[in-house]
């Protein structure tokens, strides 16, 4: 019964790893609502600062920011939100085959194009694809903090200010629900004013101490916060799709264990009616 | 009750304070603001400092921020506070880290952007899981 040992080695290997999945997944979930709850946390700010952005673009100051200002695009900054583990089913793949039209686009239309990473699976990728990386941050962790991503956003701003690069897109995964994650693409620099009805008729801020200033502090936050609502929001969407994932692979695992199981019964069937057919024709013989 | 005006407190990572106070006494960058209600629309940025709301009744709540921007609209104020320490020094000493781990990780970086090969990579990758399932479901 050579085989059947082998078969049950088999049976307790995928044993083995269908718990690790099952305990993967369920790590998961639990991180995943925690995700969900800091994505929460982060909205309002994001939505003000927003709203006072918007309005800044819509009302007339002044002094005109450069973030506010179009300009022909030669080159661009492209800040690439990802994570740092795998095991997440397709999620880093589908953002990158995004990313990848959106690189062809560029391409044909002759702009450079320089590189921002936040997640190790993204520098490994785009290192691979042998793009200009000026900055990346990985090692965020389940709980990434607004100091992490700074200084990573930081060399793109100064870039753009400097007149190295002409517009700042974004790429990142937006949370559907837990099982759907969509791989989204925005333009963050020049800065699109949202147009609320609310804002048509024309009033303005005191500036304190001047508009120039107060803008130049609120558009570096204004980006800063995008950036990091979308991290965070990459996070609850890596442990959706690795709750998702490890699921799926349980449950295959399971699959695997049955079928392995009956070839094992089948070969310790065959073996005994061997064995039996053995002794019968011996007894016969005698 | 005596007029108040809408106070909210929120950083990039939380939601701190949300309710109505009698006064808001902010540290704006040309020194300390009160801001009552129907207060002309003002923005500001703020210095690492203390935030105090006067919720009357003699009452009072204290916030310590690491500076932000004050928004004022005649019925709502807005505290957009930092949640880390900001300075232009910093950000910048912040961006060499973030280049230089860049650096570090690319040593052996090619010039162009290789999209075809890439995509190669992705198409072997996709061809492979179909055969797997192929291989599953015939099994």
């Amino acid at each position: 019964m050579a085989g059947a040992k082998e078969i049950r080695t088999k049976i307790k290997s995928v044993q083995n790893t269908s718990k690790i999945t099952k305990a993967m997944e369920m790590v998961a979930a639990s991180k995943m609502r925690r995700a969900q709850e800091r994505m929460k946390a982060a909205r309002p700010y994001a939505e003000k600062i927003r709203k006072v952005v918007g309005h800044l673009g819509s009302s007339h100051p002044e002094y005109k920011h450069p973030f506010l200002i179009e300009r022909a695009v030669k080159k661009v900054g492209l800040i690439v939100v990802t994570t740092d583990r795998g095991l997440c089913g397709g999620l880093n793949i589908n953002l990158f085959k995004k990313a990848l039209n959106q690189l062809d686009e560029w391409d044909s239309q002759k702009v450079e194009l320089e590189v921002v990473t936040l997640g190790g699976k993204g520098l490994s990728f785009f290192k691979r694809l042998g793009a200009k990386i000026v900055a990346e941050a990985s090692h965020l962790g389940d709980k990434p903090e607004i100091t992490d991503i700074i200084g990573s956003v930081q060399v793109l701003l100064k870039n753009y200010h400097d007149g190295d690069i002409d517009a700042i897109y974004m790429i990142g995964n937006r949370f559907v629900n837990t099982m759907a994650q969509q791989a989204e693409i925005h333009k963050l620099v020049p800065v699109v004013p949202s147009t609320d009805d609310e804002l048509k008729h024309h009033w303005d801020y005191i500036y304190e101490p001047d508009s120039k200033e107060v803008l130049d502090n609120l558009l570096d936050r204004y980006i800063e916060s995008l950036v990091y609502t979308s991290v965070v929001e990459n996070v609850a969407c890596e442990m959706a799709a690795r709750m998702v994932a490890m699921k799926s692979a349980t449950d295959n695992a399971g699959d695997l264990i049955k079928e392995l199981q009956l070839i094992y019964n089948k070969e310790r069937q065959a073996a005994i009616t061997q064995e039996i057919s053995e002794i019968v024709s011996g007894a016969a013989a005698v | 009750m005596a007029m108040t005006i809408h106070v909210d407190i929120v950083s990039a990572e939380e939601h701190i304070y949300s309710g109505p106070a009698e006064m808001v006494y902010a540290p704006a960058i040309m020194g300390e603001v009160g801001i009552a209600p129907r207060h002309t629309p003002l923005i500001s940025p703020l210095k690492p400092g203390e935030v105090r709301l006067d919720l009357g009744n003699g009452k009072e709540e204290f916030f310590f921020i690491s500076g932000g921007v004050l928004e004022v609209q005649p019925h709502v104020v807005t505290v957009l506070s930092d949640t880390a320490i900001r300075a232009h020094d910093l950000d910048e000493a912040a961006a060499i880290e973030a280049k230089k781990r860049a650096e570090e990780a690319l040593s052996d970086q090619k010039s162009d952007i290789d999209v075809a090969k890439a995509r190669a990579e992705i198409a072997a990758a996709a061809a492979q899981i179909a055969a797997i399932q192929k291989l599953k479901i015939n099994r």
